[in-house]
């Protein structure tokens, strides 16, 4: 019910909404819960285990029982907290858990079996037959038991994530994050002022309370407007500190469109914040805890202090005859304000003795509420108090058990929170995380004028700290007060009393779990499921280790806390992987070739986030074979171009470059004479084969490297690490510049021909032999060519500066194509490097040693990383599995990479293992299958007949053993 | 987690790549006996408290970096260039 004068919603827009297809109306500034109440809607959900009808609880982000799904279809969300959604026009929730309408729920029957259905029923229960379990219990009790369900499509939502910094993050904007951003704001520091909800204030913004003279809220728009003329200042609304971390990082999420009817389209729903803070000021309040008592989880049982808020912040009170059970002043208030507002208090049910009374409104002292009556909501309250029982109508009653300081985020890093005897709760301990200092009510303070003092104070000191001069802030005149507490959790009484509304855990299961011993608190969390639901126990956490401590003959603190663990309040996963969805998880790299051909029809495939063109196809081709097959009798017989950019490129320069290339690569680089190129391997420290590649000598000082594609990353960072941590003497600097040349193999019988057509000055043999290197000019455009050969044909790789790699490839076919080449792709490119035994990851997959791959000689004498370990028993002799070609015995019969070999006759099972094939292909050159693999004694078996079995594709296949090379094995085609 | 890296400052974790212990530093002689090869190779400590180990500036300045931290606070108490501890020590 709405009522007149009360609250800062703007009554004069009226935004429409709809809670299960009813349309209702709601006032601009409202929330779905406040407008709800507004419209008398009392049930809004069912309970997750019981399917208990329940109503709204809080008016905060600790909201166990109000949650609901916004949205349709792809844009759905599940357990949004009524509480924190702001209304928007058109808005439209539905409620959870209940089938088939909120008010008629089958499943309301499990509530009559609720003594069966205690803490740990199911590991009791659902013990036999086993297989039963996941095949029958499990899916039952899931469909059963729930909250909202998601929608099951791709979530089409924007999101994103952005980094902040600052000299002091003030968490929570109260009375005491406000005094603190004030103070640090007017020194001149760099302030971050994050609070979950839509406006600053905190609970001024739901109390009636003065501040220098005038209404708290009003006071905090003041301080919120001086602190957004401050440029030194970042207001962050609606955003949540989900999480502290290691050297003053936090994460934060931002609720920045979810409560707009149409979000600006470039504007995320969410961000996910990772700020970084010199110092923090943990000023994140206190929330007010429940008390059991039998029944108190009836709609219309709500916190003390959510009442006053829906009353003055939002002029709207959940019921028409009020009645408050407390065990402080909070409930007091709660009945004053609610009076002073004509509302009918029935009576306020004061646990402790001796206290004041609002004026007009029965107070029954030594008060505890034993029975609550009411068929979708309550309707009656029964309570002992020091005169007898007594029942008074209520439709609503406002609970208070006393505060619970928000220490979750001074936890995050292990610390545990400390219990304070005088307020009975647990106060934040400075220091708990390095850099963040505790205020307010956080730390205890539970009075206005404390939690304002304690802001400023708090920020002075930081303000210390980090070097600023002391600003000019008087602390304003507030209310002051004790606190005046005595506990109580629960009552007892017939009938079952909530402690966790959220998961539907009862003192009776926390009881339970301590007789079943179950007495350590992360243990009783754990089968009671107590505190494990979205909310994770913030209204009820307290209160179950005080009813464990109880049942258990310890004292609070001796019992402790489970432990504190981020995220505070719910962070959708959406938010926290923005930007790395289906391509954003893997980037794409592309080559300069890659508009060319695309153009030419070729599918691209990844290598690494690179994308290569894996063949070319030419007209009439139907197979990728075709076309594998064409393009490499056309690099045998005439000339083909392939784009090799992907590989990494290393410039090395510096004196003792060469030096440090014999450190690295296993054989000897300081005696290449400038204008030509070596093949090199290099190994781990541990004597396993790293990469292998090439090495030009452009000039005395001055190498190019390049790495396999796979492993470029890899090896940057290995030769950082020999000249940085083993060789620092030495003098060089390395650079990656795999991005900043476009390189392509021009690889045939006619490769000179094609590359004179495009060089400014034609080359000859004599200047370029085989493995020689240095500049040409293309069109004036300076470059390098090499006279290397992937390929075992007579080849080059020509290299210019990315932008014009383009140009350059086309240029390249169009020649290629005159003479009766063209461009091959990777398929073909493997076929080429497995028909002359070449090598890549599929062999040099980090468990093959150079002795493995038949490069056992190429271990030089100087030292090289990992020739000791190299050395190594058992890394070398007939023992290991050795680099061996393969060939099907009947021409064409497959052979797969992955497949297994045996000897011929021997039962293919591990034990007889020969080894493996690595690559295979059929080679329209040889006229065969061919593969490469590693066989035990390989290379004594040259000759001899293994049986290749692949397991998977039940394949098996005869093979003869030969040498890894099996086209040209002389190099004649490389060199002539 | 951040680290103050000597050359760029101060910065987020994910800029860095993490290795293994700063005992990779001390890489034996040629002809060094197999048993220190096996220490050098494999053999760590796994402390509860103080340890150094080796960090890659990789989206950053490319600098090896000796982080003297403690497994158990997670407090970062010193960062150094590679070069310099390899100098300090030779």
């Amino acid at each position: 019910m709405r009522v007149a004068g009360k609250g800062r919603v703007n009554r004069h827009v009226t935004v429409p909404f709809t809670f299960d297809g009813k349309r209702y109306s709601a006032f601009e500034g409202d929330t779905l819960a406040s407008a709800l109440l507004a419209n008398d809607v009392r049930l809004v959900g069912r309970s997750f285990k019981y399917h208990r009808p329940r109503g709204i609880f809080s008016a905060g982000s600790e909201e166990p029982n109000a949650l609901v799904t916004i949205g349709h279809g792809a844009d759905r969300t599940p357990n949004v907290r009524a509480t924190m959604q702001e209304v928007y026009e058109g808005l439209s929730a539905r409620s959870q858990n209940a089938w088939p309408s909120l008010r008629w729920d089958m499943l309301a029957v499990n509530d009559s079996f609720a003594p069966f259905l205690g803490a740990g029923f199911y590991y009791k229960t659902f013990m036999w037959p086993k297989a039963f379990w996941e095949r029958v219990y499990e899916p039952v009790i899931r469909r059963a038991a729930g909250l909202g369900a998601l929608s099951g499509q791709h979530d089409v939502g924007r999101y994103d994530k952005a980094f902040a910094h600052c000299d002091v993050l003030v968490i929570g904007g109260g009375p005491t994050g406000l005094m603190a951003a004030l103070v640090a704001g007017r020194a001149g520091a760099d302030v971050i002022l994050a609070d979950e909800n839509s406006e600053f204030g905190g609970r001024l913004t739901g109390e009636v309370e003065e501040i220098d003279g005038q209404q708290g809220h009003a006071w905090a728009d003041r301080v919120v407007a001086e602190l957004a003329q401050m440029p030194n200042v970042r207001l962050m609304r609606r955003t949540t500190v989900t999480g502290s971390y290691d050297q003053g990082s936090f994460g934060a999420l931002e609720r920045v469109s979810l409560h707009h009817a149409c979000p600006h389209p470039d504007a995320p729903l969410e961000t996910f914040w990772r700020i970084t803070a010199k110092r923090s000021i943990l000023a994140a309040g206190a929330l007010e805890r429940p008390i059991a008592f039998p029944n108190n989880d009836r709609p219309g049982i709500m916190q003390a202090g959510a009442v006053r808020t829906y009353l003055n912040r939002w002029g709207v009170v959940p019921g028409r005859k009020v009645a408050v059970f407390t065990n402080n002043d909070s409930g007091h208030r709660t009945a004053q304000d609610l009076h002073d507002a004509g509302i009918e208090v029935t009576g306020i049910i004061d646990a402790r003795t001796d206290v004041g009374s609002v004026v007009g409104v029965p107070t029954f002292n030594d008060g505890q509420v034993v029975a609550t009556a009411g068929r979708r909501g309550v309707e009656q309250v029964t309570f002992t108090h020091s005169g007898g029982q007594k029942t008074i109508a209520a439709d609503c009653l406002a609970v208070s058990g006393g505060w619970n300081p928000s220490v979750h985020l001074s936890c995050h890093m292990n610390a545990r929170p400390q219990w304070r005897e005088d307020i009975a709760a647990f106060v934040a301990a400075d220091g708990a995380v390095p850099g963040m200092s505790i205020a307010g009510a956080a730390a205890g303070a539970f009075t206005t004028a404390a939690c304002l003092s304690g802001g400023a104070n708090t920020a002075l000191g930081v303000l210390a700290d980090l070097g600023f001069t002391k600003p000019e802030v008087a602390v304003p005149k507030a209310q002051d007060g004790t606190y005046d507490i005595t506990p109580l959790w629960s009552v007892a009484g017939n009938g079952r009393a909530w402690l966790d509304f959220q998961n539907d855990v009862t003192v009776k299961d926390v009881s339970l779990a301590a007789t079943e011993n179950f007495a350590s608190v992360e243990h009783m969390k754990r089968y009671t499921t107590q505190g494990m639901a979205p909310d994770q126990g913030k209204n009820s956490n307290i209160g179950a280790l005080a009813v464990l401590a109880d049942a258990t003959g310890r004292t609070i603190p001796e019992t402790g806390t489970t432990t504190y663990r981020p995220p505070y309040t719910p962070v959708s996963i959406a938010a926290m992987g923005a930007g790395a969805r289906g391509k954003g998880f893997a980037p794409e790299r592309f080559t300069t070739s890659h508009t060319a051909s695309v153009q030419r029809g070729a599918p691209m495939i990844e290598a690494g986030l690179w994308y290569r063109p894996s063949y070319f196809p030419a007209r009439g081709e139907t197979t990728w074979q075709e076309a594998c097959e064409r393009e490499v009798r056309m690099v045998r017989n005439a000339v083909g171009i392939c784009d090799v950019s992907t590989l990494g490129k290393i410039d090395l320069q510096g004196p003792d470059a060469g030096a440090f290339l014999d450190l690295v690569y296993t054989n000897t680089f300081s005696t290449l004479k400038p204008g030509r190129v070596r093949y090199g391997v290099m190994l781990r420290e541990d004597g396993h084969v790293m990469d292998d590649g090439t090495a030009a000598r452009l000039g005395p000082d001055h190498f190019v490297l390049t790495t396999t594609t796979a492993a470029a990353g890899q090896v940057m960072r290995h030769l950082e690490f020999v000249h940085q941590c083993i060789a620092p003497q030495m003098n060089l600097r390395l650079a990656s510049v795999t991005e900043h040349w476009a390189q392509f193999a021009v690889a045939g019988p006619n490769a000179r021909e094609v590359l004179n057509a495009v060089v400014d000055d034609p080359i000859t043999e004599e200047e370029f032999p085989f493995m020689a290197c240095g500049a040409v000019a293309i069109s004036g455009v300076e470059g390098r060519l090499f006279r290397i050969s992937f390929s075992g044909e007579h080849a080059y790789e020509v290299a210019v500066p990315a932008r014009y790699g383009d140009g350059l490839f086309r240029m390249l076919l169009s020649v290629a194509e005159a003479l009766g080449g063209g461009p091959y792709g990777m398929e073909a490119l493997n076929v080429l490097r497995i028909e002359k035994g070449f090598l890549t990851h599929a062999e040099l997959h980090g468990r093959t040693t150079a002795f493995d791959l038949g490069l056992g000689t190429m271990i030089a004498k100087k030292d090289c990383i990992g020739k000791a370990a190299a050395r190594r028993p058992g890394l070398t002799g007939p023992e290991r599995e050795q680099l061996v070609g393969l060939r099907a015995v009947k021409a064409g019969d497959e052979i797969t990479a992955g497949a297994h070999l045996f000897r011929e006759g021997a039962k293919p099972i591990r034990e007889n293992g020969l080894g493996y094939v690595t690559s295979a292909c059929y080679s329209p050159t040889m006229g065969n299958t061919l593969a490469l693999g590693f066989l035990r004694n390989g290379r004594a078996r040259h000759g001899k007949r293994v049986l290749m079995v692949d397991h998977l594709r039940q394949i098996s296949t005869v093979c003869e053993v030969c040498d890894p090379v099996f086209f040209d094995p002389e190099g004649r085609r490389a060199r002539g | 987690m951040r680290l103050n890296c000597p050359l760029c400052g101060e910065r987020d974790r994910r800029e860095f790549y993490y290795m293994g212990h700063a005992d990779y530093l001390n890489r034996p002689s040629e002809g060094a006996a197999p048993d220190a090869w096996d220490a050098y190779l494999h053999l760590r400590d796994n402390p509860a408290g103080l340890t150094r180990d080796l960090w890659f500036h990789e989206m950053g300045c490319s600098a090896w970096l000796v982080v003297e931290r403690n497994t158990v606070t997670h407090e970062i108490l010193s960062t150094t260039l590679a070069t310099d501890v390899k100098e300090a020590g030779e």
